[in-house]
């Protein structure tokens, strides 16, 4: 994963939703509109059943396969209706009745039936999940929520990442991961500047773009994650703050 | 790729949105506050070598009102040079293309923690008849703030009340979009609420100094309908009959009734400061006495003390 191109925020305002393409009745059409969704939510949907089901890694992966796969074959996100929640919220809940209904679940994807879905790299996620502590319970709707920011937040730095070290600029990622990110306190934009031989404004400049590009990213990445466009505003005020088109 | 911890998620959403501040003389500090539609941070001035304060609309220049509010904003802090209105020093674009103006740093607290804060009562009315003086003297320019309440007034740290963010301002001789609602429940008058922003005048200005009066005496939210509004001020039995009705007459649903602008509100509160009789409450004769007696309490009391020592004086001698 993390491959996917996006062109940028050049889409106008319109444009149909992922959500609305995936109603298409061509079936290449809606499988183009599949991908997406699949990209941006199999991560949180794996660390849900992680942690709020309490599977262990196998059974958690192959409800994730499972999930994923009758909500294609049964056109289960197709019924979204978008007065009633967010989409992440239905979607949530989906994944819930799911879990509910495991055991036949489980037996039918041991029948063979149903496609499983390829390249969805479950060691790394579950890796992942290792690696930081679990934290209190918290209310359902808001892990899976933090849980999807995360996965959103990690793809578009990667992305970011990508982009940086393949034009040759992996320097001026590294200078935005060390001050942004890092755990150094009190570093200040002059130290930086003395450490790497140039001006606090070309330290401040360089900041600003990774910063940018990675909001750029992750608003692209978010716009693909919502039902509709209402949604999408909705959500980028809330992550950000910010005001979209 | 290794999944973010939530201290970098919360970092991320924050860093993402910084202003661009590269090409200009300023470097970015922090965040020190955020409205509706923009955000206000602390900066540093390299070329004069001191701190300001610079919004930025929220936004990538995405949304043109906001950048149009932006301009609206920076010129008319340009044109109201009062010490109740923050200086602007620089206003512009930024690389990433968002608006942006820089201003006075005020270093101080928001109207707001005053209102929740222990500040007296005479205080709590001082700093809102420096509102309403500022607010007089945008009044008497044509420019209506239209978004008066305790998040938009700061107290700094010598005691000097500033009015900020006058985004939605109106501006003579400017149009409004049509229907747009600009305002904040609570604070709005009833013909702003309404949508008719554009007959927001100076008595819309009134009705929310009308509401800021009702939180920083009260300490609790002004209810959205004038109405109740009123009569929940009107309610506070142990406040004064005469301040109670000039919040009253501010609060009025009707524009007509109220202040005919700032100035107006401004004078009636010196008067009630100064103990005397106030526009907004015609006196019986009994009040005015009982008035007189408060106000004069100091020189009553010891006419009194004099009249007693005399009475005690002849009983003695008598
Ligand atoms: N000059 C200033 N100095 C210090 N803080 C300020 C200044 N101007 C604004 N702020 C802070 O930023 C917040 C948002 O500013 P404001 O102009 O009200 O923006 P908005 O239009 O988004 O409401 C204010 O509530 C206040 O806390
Ligand atoms: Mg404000």
């Amino acid at each position: 994963m993390g491959s996917r191109t996006t062109t940028g925020s050049t889409f106008p305002p319109t444009r149909l939703t992922v959500l609305e393409r995936i109603r298409s009745e061509e079936p290449d059409e809606r499988r183009r509109a599949f991908g997406p969704l699949v990209e941006g939510y199999w991560k949180p949907i794996y660390a849900y059943l992680r942690i709020r089901w309490r599977l262990p890694p196998e059974e958690a992966r192959d409800a994730t396969q499972s999930f994923l796969a009758a909500a294609w074959e049964k056109r289960w996100l197709e019924r979204y209706d978008p007065g009633r929640a967010r989409f992440r919220t239905f979607l949530r809940t989906c994944v819930d009745r799911h879990a509910m209904n495991l055991g036949q679940a489980a037996k039918r994807l041991k029948r063979g039936g149903g496609a499983a879905i390829v390249g969805l790299d479950f060691e790394t996620a579950e890796g992942e999940i290792r690696e930081r502590p679990i934290q209190d319970p918290v209310d359902q709707d808001e892990l899976f929520r933090r849980e999807w920011i995360r996965d959103l937040f990690s793809r578009s730095l990667e992305e970011v990442r990508l982009e940086h070290v393949t034009t040759g600029q992996a320097g001026r990622f590294a200078l935005f991961e060390r001050y942004d990110l890092g755990p150094e306190e009190g570093l200040s934009y002059a130290d930086l500047a003395a450490e790497l031989g140039i001006t606090v404004s070309q330290v401040t400049g360089r900041l600003a773009a990774v910063r940018r590009a990675f909001r750029a990213r992750a608003l692209d990445n978010l716009r693909e994650a919502c039902g509709t466009h209402d949604e999408y505003r909705v959500e980028a005020r809330e992550i950000f703050g910010i005001e979209v088109a | 790729m290794t999944a973010l911890s939530d201290a970098s998620v919360r970092r991320l959403a924050e860093v993402a949105n910084l202003p661009d501040l590269s090409e200009t003389r300023y470097t970015l500090l922090e965040e020190i506050g955020r409205g509706g539609m923009a955000a206000v941070y602390r900066a540093r001035d390299e070329t004069l070598g001191r701190e300001v304060a610079i919004k930025v609309s929220s936004a990538p220049g995405e949304r043109e009102d906001l950048d149009a509010r932006m301009r609206t904003e920076a010129a008319v802090l340009a044109a109201l040079e009062h010490p109740g209105i923050v200086p602007v020093h620089d206003a512009g674009i930024l690389p990433d293309g968002r608006a942006f103006y820089v201003m006075k740093r005020v270093r101080g607290t928001l109207l707001r923690e005053v209102a929740r804060g222990a500040a007296g009562l005479d205080e709590r009315l001082r700093i809102l008849e420096r509102v309403c003086e500022t607010m007089a003297f945008a009044h008497a320019r044509g420019i209506v703030h239209r978004d008066l309440k305790p998040e938009n007034v700061m107290v700094g740290g010598f005691g000097e009340v500033l009015v900020i963010d006058w985004g939605v301002a109106r501006v003579p001789g400017a149009v409004d979009e049509p229907g747009a609602v600009l305002g904040t429940p609570g604070y709005m008058a009833p013909e702003q609420a309404a949508g008719r922003s554009g007959d927001a005048t100076e008595r819309a200005d009134v009705y929310a100094l009308g509401a800021i009066l009702s939180t920083l005496v009260t300490a609790t939210e002004p209810p959205a309908d004038p109405g109740v509004a009123r009569a929940a001020l009107l309610a506070e039995r142990e406040l004064p009959r005469r301040l109670r009705a000039i919040g009253a007459k501010a609060l009025a649903a009707d524009p007509i009734d109220r202040y005919a602008d700032a100035g107006e509100m401004a004078a009636d509160l010196a008067r009630f400061r100064a103990g005397n009789p106030v526009a907004a409450h015609p006196e019986s004769w009994l009040e005015r006495t009982g008035r007189s007696v408060w106000a004069y309490r100091a020189a009553v009391g010891l006419v009194l003390a004099y009249l007693v020592m005399r009475i005690v004086v002849a009983w003695v001698t008598g």
